[in-house]
């Protein structure tokens, strides 16, 4: 009797615990225009990065190099973290709040996946601002701002300028399977060269792979008269998977490196669509210090764009030199 | 002078020496370290909330790891594992948001799948006698093709996403994703179905036939067999087992996440592995424990998250996580070593 006198209690503690548990709510309009920040008005500010790059990736390492610039210039204290993978950038989130940090900058590929975490960062007080992608979720979580390219317009832009060089047939070379601004890039493209466009995967951690397979699609393909890369490191090995074939194809891309600037020098590539992300870094550090010290807030709730700004012949010898700085 | 006439098999050892041939206990002392450190080094490591950050990062990591030791006990491996967490989590996510499905019924076909593939690579490894290493990397490769393949044909993008606007979405992810509010701190649920996944795992391998058949087949399949351990069936079902695990893990995803990404999961059934040896499986089979491999996952998110609470540069984070791991395998090294002389 005792036996099941103790069972039934632990049931009983079982059920009560249960009962403190609050389940994810369910599709929600969240509360609007969140309370002003709770942090302190004075002293140095501490702001968290949190990006979903992979580690070593060049293109995040110019908007790290941007916060960071940011940082030193307004004295705010900027810490760098990323991780690819949704589940653990929330993590990572929750983390900064934990820190109680004085302001949070998130880029938002997953949007979904995050919102449970930027959504407790925004009641905590802390100001958030998204960069690069997530930019149609940004205000419904309750950030101050995004500050990114829209993805859809920049590869529409690509898609234009191939089709006003008079370029018929257009491969896409996606380098990351599952991201979703890559997928973006070449649905604008498709759109803004209103023509024949393909598809190719690759994978960017593997660059023989990644040459060998856009060897093959000219090869079988020689039709083919544009090649349009999604990252810079993919640009090169399309330049010399194209030389190698003997193929007409022209190359453009998305992103710069010193590569990309001395193939556009050599004629190589014809053009790179530049998103400028080390503005994506050094803009939010300096709006969320605006916002603290002086309760400004930027962009009217519209995007603040940085890009694209299209890179050829004609301007690259400037921006070249920026590119080495690691800064472009 | 009697004691010296005793038998040294019947001998009672010391408590410390008892304690010593625990595999899980060089994990325990690990995991006792990198608390410490990270408590005196940063200062919200111990706070609620902190305490909430490194748990939630552990738990899901924490239910594969346990599975998966199982498995290595039973001497196996499934390299399909990380990937199948996406895999469940895609299944759910596609009958629920695509074709309209409530969200239980969807789970419950996404677990049937799960069973099934783990199933599949049991019976597979028992039929043709290839090891489970190649076996699992092939599931491991068709899934991820599935994954994206599957996703974009039936979204048309890379990532199912809307879990939030489907049916029964309250319900479940009251059970899979909710959170348990102590002293003003919301801890994840998936924190409780990990404590609760490692003690009925090590329940199950101490205590019940089932687990001597585990430690019988991983130490020597042919001898296991020989005495009448059915090394089939139990060598399939420890594959069901990681399957379940991932399932679970997929669940608690989706229903926390509310979206998956059709690359999610990949590499990290590395790092179950990786749990589960700091927590004193050995590579071999034949030995190790279920608690171990849960407090193996227990370091990893405390070190995880506590290199991040402590500001280090990231550009150094996976040299900390590399260095301590290596340093917490190898004081669990010198343990077992201790526990060989002692068992002798």
């Amino acid at each position: 009797m005792s036996h099941r006198l103790k069972k039934v209690l632990v049931v009983a503690a079982g059920l009560l615990l249960l009962s403190a548990c609050t389940g994810p709510k369910a599709e929600e309009k969240p509360a609007a225009g969140a309370g002003p920040a709770t942090t302190q008005p004075s002293g140095p500010l501490r702001v968290a990065v949190i990006s979903h790059g992979t580690a070593g990736d060049a293109f995040w390492n110019v908007v790290k190099n941007g916060a960071e610039e940011a940082g030193r210039q307004l004295d705010v204290q900027v810490e760098y973290n990323s991780d690819g993978d949704p589940g653990n950038q929330a993590k990572l989130i929750d983390n900064a709040v934990a820190q109680r940090v004085g302001g949070l900058v998130v880029s938002m590929a997953n949007p979904e996946a995050l919102k449970t975490s930027i959504e407790n960062a925004v009641r905590a007080g802390i100001p958030v601002i998204t960069i690069n992608s997530g930019e149609d979720k940004s205000a419904a979580y309750g950030a101050l701002t995004h500050v990114g390219q829209n993805e859809t317009i920049a590869g529409e832009e690509a898609g234009k300028k191939f089709r006003e060089l008079g370029k018929k047939k257009l491969l896409c070379v996606v380098h990351e399977a599952g991201n979703v601004g890559q997928a973006q890039r070449c649905d604008g493209a498709k759109t803004g060269f209103a023509g024949d466009v393909h598809t190719l995967q690759v994978d960017i951690s593997n660059p023989t792979d990644a040459e060998s397979r856009i060897k093959g699609a000219v090869q079988t393909d020689s039709s083919l008269d544009a090649v349009l890369t999604l990252n810079s490191q993919v640009a090169a090995r399309a330049v010399s998977a194209i030389k190698a074939v003997g193929s007409k194809a022209q190359v453009g891309t998305f992103d710069l490196n010193t590569d990309v600037v001395g193939a556009i020098k050599a004629g190589d590539v014809v053009f790179a669509v530049d998103q400028q992300q080390y503005e994506q870094g050094y803009l939010p550090v300096q709006f969320l210090k605006l916002y603290r010290d002086n309760a400004n807030v930027v962009g009217g709730g519209k995007p603040v764009l940085t890009g694209p700004d299209l890179v050829d012949k004609s301007t690259v010898d400037t921006v070249g030199r920026y590119v080495q700085r690691g800064t472009r | 002078m009697t004691t010296t006439t005793l038998d040294e098999r019947i001998a009672k050892p010391r408590l410390l020496d008892r304690l010593v041939v625990r595999p899980e206990i060089g994990a325990l002392l690990g995991a006792v370290v990198v608390f410490l450190f990270f408590t005196v080094v940063t200062d919200q490591f111990f706070s609620g909330s902190g305490v909430a950050t490194w748990l939630d990062d552990a738990s899901t990591l924490g239910i594969m790891a346990v599975a998966v030791s199982l498995l290595m006990i039973g001497g196996e491996f499934d390299l399909s594992a990380g990937v199948m967490t996406a895999s469940t989590a895609l299944v759910t996510a596609t009958l629920a948001t695509q074709a309209g499905w409530n969200v239980w019924l969807a789970l419950f076909a996404s677990l049937v799948f799960a069973l099934a593939v783990g199933a599949f690579n049991g019976w597979l490894v028992m039929r043709t006698g290839l090891p489970s290493f190649i076996v699992t990397l092939g599931t491991f490769l068709a899934l991820q093709g599935l994954n994206l393949g599957v996703t974009r044909l039936v979204t048309g993008t890379v990532q199912v996403s809307g879990m939030r606007s489907t049916d029964g979405y309250e319900s479940a992810g009251f059970v899979f994703a909710s959170t348990v509010d102590i002293g003003g701190t919301a801890f994840q649920i998936s924190i409780v179905w990990w404590i609760g996944f490692a003690v009925l795992a090590a329940w199950l391998l101490v205590r019940t036939r089932f687990g001597n058949w585990i430690f019988a087949v991983g130490g020597s399949a042919q001898s296991s067999r020989a005495v009448g351990v059915p090394v089939v069936r139990t060598k399939i079902l420890l594959f069901m087992t990681t399957a379940l695990a991932a399932w679970l893990v997929g669940s608690i995803n989706i229903l926390r996440f509310a979206s998956v990404q059709a690359n999610q999961g990949i590499g990290l059934e590395f790092q179950y592995i990786i749990a589960a040896v700091i927590g004193g499986c050995l590579l071999t089979g034949g030995f190790g424990s279920a608690i171990g491999a849960a407090i193996g996952a227990l370091i990893f998110g405390m070190a995880r998250q506590g290199i991040v609470f402590a500001r280090w540069d990231s550009d150094w984070f996976m040299l900390f996580l590399g260095v301590m791991l290596l340093s917490a395998v190898l004081v669990n090294n010198a343990f077992r070593r201790r526990a060989e002389r002692v068992r002798r």
